[in-house]
């Protein structure tokens, strides 16, 4: 690991503050994804800003029907949160499919939406249930807008993300093909039916979350599973690596969508 | 940077760069070479320890962010020169062959037994998601895990 300088501020502003003085400064969250970066000198940052002692940042309440979730709030704890079960038991169940327990005590919802990793689970769920990020620059970046690219998201090089809010959906579920040695998702499919309509988000399979809109028309129609049968998907865009071919990867899609689904009743 | 904090019911104090891991601090600045490091990845579990009171991967920390905190490592699990129920079920059930995984192993299983003190073979396999055995192939490791929760439970009952 390379040599840095390391902040603890402990309120948001601070934070804020010392990020848009440091450009070369970085945000640590869990650390769950950046210490191995930094272990394995991949990132050459001035300073460490550690985001671990902000409370502001942790917690999880209801607003408006749905859940807000703090930035800092760490996968364990919405896995194990009563309210989470009760209110949306989609993310509670998705938080407690990531990694294993420890990657769980310590990694967060921020850090993971932030990172944007092309086969991490929380962006399918950010995207599918149409929440809202929060940011310490007062800005509320819609899901559909939030995700631009692979590693690549809205946020300015100096913005946190505070919190994300979730509506409540009627029904939801997510279902994934995980790695079987990270637990990442090779395909991972988060099915939701909203006020808003039906939403159908898929990571692990191209470079960037996305929505499979074909598949939302079909369920707009009806909600069955014999509806996913007659949507095709597409291969071209979808990743081909060690753990699957594209072609396999479309037809993961299909089956996750169909799982997610029996899951959602 | 000065660190504060509590390990095995002791405080220690200590100066580190910020770079520091929490298991180099623990290795090579207290000596405590229990805790093992088995990959660069944050993927194998060998160097599980626990931070106020949860199993955390201590190579996938850093040593200023545990500054207050109360850290349990594999040699604080003793109590009395009395070894732990899961220690004891290790070596009855031959839960380990080379030894390099088991303190991970360890406190990692006590981590799940102090939620779920009556877990499911099911359960402790999935709990192990994140500790990697070259050796063993697991079976004796879930055996000694579920009969270390069996007496820790007979033994909480005594105590009533
Ligand atoms: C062995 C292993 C298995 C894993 N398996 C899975 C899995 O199955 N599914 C999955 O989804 N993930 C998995 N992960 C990743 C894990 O979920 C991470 O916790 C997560 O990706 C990053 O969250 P973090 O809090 O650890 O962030 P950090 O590692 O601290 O930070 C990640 C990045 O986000 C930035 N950042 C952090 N917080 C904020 C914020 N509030 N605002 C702006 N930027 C911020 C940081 O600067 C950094 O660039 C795994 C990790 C490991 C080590
Ligand atoms: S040394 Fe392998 S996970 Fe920590
Ligand atoms: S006993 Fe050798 S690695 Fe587990």
């Amino acid at each position: 690991m390379y040599a840095f300088e390391y902040f603890r501020p402990t309120t948001l502003a601070e934070a804020a503050q010392l990020l848009a003085s440091n450009p070369e400064a970085k945000l640590l969250a869990g650390g769950q994804t950046y210490i191995p970066t930094l272990k394995q000198r991949l990132a050459k940052p001035s300073a460490v800003i550690d985001l671990g002692r902000i409370a502001e940042l942790r917690g999880i309440h209801e607003e408006a029907g749905g859940l807000t979730i703090g930035a800092m709030t760490r996968h364990a704890e919405v896995a194990s949160s009563p309210l989470v079960k009760r209110v949306i038991p989609a993310l509670a169940a998705l938080a407690e499919g990531i990694g294993d327990p420890q990657v769980r005590n310590r990694g967060t919802l921020g850090g993971s939406i932030a990172n944007n990793d092309p086969a991490a689970d929380y962006p399918a769920a950010v995207l599918g249930l149409g929440a809202t990020v929060r940011t310490s620059k007062g800005r509320a970046i819609a899901a559909d807008d939030f995700f631009t690219g692979m590693f690549e998201t809205a946020l300015e090089p100096d913005e946190i993300v505070t919190a994300v809010h979730f509506p409540k959906p009627e029904k939801a579920a997510y279902a994934k093909f995980p790695n079987p040695a990270s637990r990442y998702a090779i395909v991972g499919v988060f099915v939701a039916k909203t006020a808003s309509g039906v939403r159908v988000a898929v990571t692990g399979a191209a470079p960037c979350v996305f929505r499979a809109t074909a598949i939302e028309q079909a369920l707009e129609q009806v909600w069955s599973e014999a509806s996913i049968d007659g949507v095709t998907i597409d291969p071209t865009n979808l990743n081909s690596d060690i753990h699957a071919q594209a072609d396999y990867r479309a037809h993961l899609v299909k089956v996750m969508a169909k799982r997610a689904l029996r899951a959602a009743g | 940077m000065r660190i504060s904090l509590t390990v095995n019911g002791k405080p220690v104090s200590g100066e580190v760069e910020p770079r520091t891991l929490l298991v180099e601090f623990l290795r090579n600045q207290l000596g405590l070479t229990g805790t093992h490091v088995g990959c660069d990845t944050s993927q194998c579990g060998c160097c599980v320890v626990h931070v106020d009171g949860e199993s955390v991967k201590s190579c996938t920390m850093l040593a200023v962010q545990a500054d207050g905190c109360s850290v349990t490592t594999i040699e604080g699990l003793a109590k009395d020169g009395e070894l732990h129920p899961l220690q004891r079920a290790f070596n009855e059930h031959h839960g380990l062959q080379c030894g390099f995984c088991t303190p991970g192993m360890i406190m990692s299983a006590a981590d799940l037994l102090q939620r779920n003190p009556d877990p499911t073979e099911h359960e402790v396999r999935e709990w192990l998601e994140g500790n990697l055995c070259r050796c063993t192939g697991y079976h004796n490791i879930v055996k000694a895990i579920l009969a270390a929760a069996q007496s820790m439970r007979a033994m909480a009952k005594a105590a009533e």
